[in-house]
């Protein structure tokens, strides 16, 4: 076992997440995003979307992208980065999917909220 | 050297290959024999399929048969099922208590059918789909006619479906997911290939949620979760496969999802291999036969001490069905630094995946020609930089100079088709073009037909017209809905209803959508188009809806949320101010404010307090106010005649009446109602979407104003004498603007677009048509009325309001 691996913590299913929707997972430090695509992909990131903060949980989903619900910035959800001719960038977080488990990986966790909320 | 013994337990087509490969390497080496469960010979699984449907026999299938285990020495135990490994003493044990010592030992135990332990699972007339014995027990059903209801709408599932429908059956496949085969296609080719599966006439119910099998002796039909019942005499499960791990599993053989090998096969124990769908590599678990053989290959190598790896394989699928073309490789999701390439034709749907010019995955309906070629670029992880404008069309392009889209169309020849509806020829247009000298697409319209009837084959003589005139052309400047169309919305409008458009998926396949499933921009404009064209019978997508309309109620800067409840015509109660002022207590709301509607907002509510709060305004008899909505807001009032010394009529009880028969109504943007008792104008109707001035002679109907970034006063359409007749044309009006309106376009601005006359015309001078819009009106809210709020008190998207988790300081510290 690799050290990302001992750092993954089960928070559902991957049935518990709506198709081209999102759930929020709450932790110490903040709250987390996770996101399932029309075609089954996972991804989590920091729920706060790097212009004022909006919930990204909220958010249309479309292809591998998420429209913030307050003023339509558009973030990735692979990169945390924002598209298009803004620019900013929300924290990611690892995430494993198997036998329809979905685990984070939350080793540094602390650092990634930390560093996004400057 | 005395040959050392090899056991092998399964004798399915994975084992089967490694014996293969054995003895044609190296005849003699092994002394083998060979545990066989099922009470036969080696046959090709993959091929169940063409025998259930009549195509093939058992015989055409067979792949090793009783004399080729003679020949090569095999000692096969057909019907012996082994019970028990010891990876110590290096020993098997079969059911009738026999130990057979080995020398190396070969898993080969497959999979098995995934079972859902639903009530009646068990009754007979119930079977899975995974070998001959269930192809059997279904060839004799179906000889007994009647109905089979097939649970799962993947690769098994529909070939069974189909194999059942060549029987003679009625099938009904019951689909969990929204759309067909979702792990191997996209939306657009799941659509695609449910419309090919129903042409054959079997049912199709996606979302459907199996929750009983039903019957006493035998099975008789079964029930879905939305309490509709199917009557049957035949449930096939085929929800999936899973490794058959449970005898390694008992030896103490490392196992996870599948028997765990490296990269020799070799498992955990010494001397013990696996291979096939019973195994896990690398984390992946396969089932297909491709895999399966590359696996073999290298087992049997390891079997003689020789080197040779396996790494993992790239997949591809085909569905079995004669007559529908379906394949898919790789990995075809979306994602950062991948480009698609989608092309769209009647009946046909490609989809290509580049990631760092190079091809990471296919999808391909309808024309699966060029799949095998796909493959090998996908697996060689070819450079298809030089082709990439022209990869979609196959080999035959390949490495040919890259075309322009107007190039493509001009090199077509002039035979092809361009206008399916009206069977019009390139060679017809553009010869029409240069003879006639037309120069724009009406002109081309005109005189050919072309694209004269559903349009869609616009865009192409739209490049018929460039290829042909080149500068001289000017395209009509219709903005395109978004990047992912270049049809503007009201083309979008009407071809939905043209063409009986009822899905998004439909919509985007047939109108050539450039994205596989559209964007933040389109799709909550479709879902609108859809749900508004098509009342009673689109389900609406909550996925394409802004959030405030799929938890109903708006978000705030802080990501709260507010609540605002109806008060019909801005009339309230002392009950009803109670339960908001006793919600504001018990929920700790921050803040109570008086609208501009005429109505109360509860500001900042945590949206996991939305239901419970929703539940104790609804106890007070309060439904939504849908202050969220694109679609009707308030009805803003005067006091009127009731107690106004001005007043001319009771303006109090029609907002209430109009607010009553509009609630509930969803429009291309928010629709805004003002009724003023006298023309003092207090409840401020001239600058509503639509608003009435009561006078002495009756109710004057205005429309198109606006007071938010633009203040416009309203424009009158016309005086009527009863609250009946304005009730009527407000329901008529209401109704053109919602069926032609653009999403997010306001009343004024559509009024603007489509002219006033236009609109007088049609709601106020023809009688007939103003009452054919009402009674449209009028059938969509029967639908629509539904308060929202009640749905989900009684626990609708539940999930919406909860976190996924939530995770404890020690869970996340670190």
């Amino acid at each position: 076992m690799n050290e990302a691996t001992e750092h993954l913590v089960a928070v559902g299913r991957l049935d518990d997440i709506p198709r081209q929707g999102a759930r929020v997972v709450r932790t110490a430090f903040g709250d987390l995003a996770v996101f399932r695509t029309a075609d089954d992909g996972v991804f989590a990131l920091r729920n706060a979307c790097p212009h004022r903060g909006g919930p990204l949980s909220e958010g249309i989903v479309h292809g591998r992208s998420v429209t913030c619900p307050l003023h339509n910035w558009v973030i990735s959800l692979e990169t945390g980065e924002v598209e298009g001719p803004d620019h900013g960038c929300t924290a990611v977080i690892g995430v494993s999917v198997a036998d329809g488990v979905v685990r984070l990986d939350l080793s540094r966790l602390a650092a990634a909220m930390a560093v996004a909320a400057e | 050297m005395t040959a050392r013994k090899l056991l092998v337990v399964g004798n399915g087509m994975a084992a089967g290959r490694v014996l293969e490969t054995l003895f044609e390497t190296a005849p003699g080496a092994y002394d083998v024999t060979v545990f066989n469960a099922e009470p036969r010979v080696n046959y090709n699984r993959i091929m169940l399929s063409p025998v259930l449907s009549g195509e093939k026999t058992y015989e055409d299938i067979l792949i090793h048969d009783d004399a080729w285990y003679a020949a090569n020495g095999v000692d096969l135990r057909k019907g012996a099922r082994v019970d028990a490994v010891d990876t110590a003493a290096k020993t098997v044990t079969t059911a009738d208590g026999t130990v057979h010592g080995y020398d190396k030992l070969l898993i080969a135990t497959g999979s098995g059918p995934v079972i859902i332990p639903l009530p009646g699972h068990r009754l007979p007339g119930v079977v899975t789909y995974r070998d001959l014995d269930d192809v059997d027990a279904m060839v004799a059903a179906a000889r007994a006619g009647g109905r089979a209801v097939v649970i799962g709408g993947g690769l098994l599932g529909l070939e069974a479906a189909a194999g059942l429908k060549a029987r003679g059956m009625d099938v009904t496949v019951l689909h969990l997911m929204p759309t067909l085969m979702e792990r191997q296609l996209d939306p657009a080719g799941g659509y695609l290939l449910q419309r090919a599966i129903e042409d054959r006439g079997i049912e199709v119910i996606c979302k459907a949620n199996t929750e009983a099998i039903l019957g006493t002796d035998r099975v008789e039909g079964v029930r879905l979760a939305d309490g509709r019942e199917i009557a049957c005499t035949l449930v096939v499960m085929a929800v999936g496969i899973r490794p058959a791990t449970a005898l390694a599993k008992a030896a103490g053989i490392a196992v996870a999802r599948g028997v765990v090998v490296d990269d020799q096969m070799r498992t955990s124990a010494a001397d013990v291999l696996a291979v096939g769908e019973c195994v896990e590599h690398r984390g992946a678990c396969y089932g297909l036969v491709a895999p399966l053989y590359e696996m073999a290959k290298v087992a049997a190598k390891t079997l003689l001490g020789e080197a040779a790896a396996y790494e993992g394989s790239v997949t591809s699928t085909k569905l079995k069905v004669t007559g529908i073309d379906v394949f898919s490789a790789g990995d075809f999701a979306e994602g950062e630094g991948r480009q698609e390439i989608v092309y769209r034709a009647p009946g046909v749907y490609k989809r290509l995946v580049l990631k760092d010019d190079r091809l990471i995955g296919a999808v391909l309906y309808g024309d699966t020609a060029d799949g095998g070629w796909f493959f090998d670029l996908l697996r060689g992880g070819t450079e298809v930089a030089a082709m990439r404008d022209t990869l979609i069309f196959g080999p035959a392009f390949a490495g040919a100079a890259p075309l322009d889209p107007t190039a493509a169309v001009a090199a077509l020849p002039d035979d092809a088709q361009v206008c399916g509806c009206n069977g019009v020829c390139k060679g017809t247009i553009v010869k029409a073009i240069t003879d006639k000298g037309l120069t724009g697409l009406d002109d081309v319209r005109a005189h050919t037909k072309a694209s004269a009837s559903c349009g869609s084959c616009t865009p192409l003589v739209e490049k018929l017209l460039v290829a042909t005139l080149g500068g001289a052309y000017a395209a009509a400047a219709v903005p395109p809905m978004c990047k992912c169309t270049d049809l503007g919305h009201d083309e979008v409008r009407r071809l939905i209803v043209a063409k009986e458009l009822k899905s998004i998926p439909a919509v985007m396949q047939e109108l050539g959508w450039k994205t596989s499933c559209g964007c933040a921009k389109c799709r909550p404009a479709l879902n609108y188009y859809l749900l508004c064209d098509w009342p009673g019978e689109y389900e609406d997508d909550q996925q394409s809806r802004f959030v405030n309309e799929r938890v109903h109620a708006n978000i705030q800067k802080d990501g709260t949320y507010s609540v605002v409840p109806r008060m019909w015509g801005g009339l309230t109660t002392p009950d009803e101010l109670r339960a908001i002022a006793d919600v504001a207590d018990k929920f700790k709301i921050p803040t109570v404010k008086v609208t501009g509607g005429q109505r109360i907002d509860l500001l900042g509510v945590k949206k996991e307090d939305l239901p419970a709060v929703w539940a104790d305004l609804g106890k007070a008899g309060m439904i939504s106010g849908a202050a969220y909505a694109k679609g009707l807001r308030t009805v803003k009032t005067c006091v009127g005649s009731e107690w106004c010394r001005f007043g001319t009529q009771d303006s109090t009880g029609l907002g209430v009446k109009l607010e009553k028969m509009m609630w509930g109504s969803w429009s291309p943007a928010k629709v805004k109602l003002g009724v003023s008792g006298c023309p003092r104008n207090c409840a401020e109707a001239t600058c509503k979407d639509i608003g009435i001035v009561c006078v002495d002679a009756g109710y004057e109907i205005h429309y198109a104003g606006a007071a938010g970034m633009h203040v416009k006063q309203t424009e009158v359409l016309t005086l009527v004498a009863t609250e009946a007749e304005a009730m009527e044309i407000v329901a008529a009006l209401t109704q053109l603007y919602r069926e032609q309106g653009r999403y997010l376009e306001r009343i004024y601005k559509w009024a603007a677009r489509v002219g006033g006359d236009s609109i007088r015309a049609a709601v106020v001078d023809d009688l007939d048509k103003r009452r054919h819009y009402a009674a449209r009106f009028h059938h969509s809210q029967r639908f629509a009325q539904v308060d929202p709020w009640a749905e989900r008190v009684g626990g609708r998207h539940a999930h919406e309001f909860a976190p996924m988790a939530a995770l404890g300081i020690g869970e996340a510290a670190e």
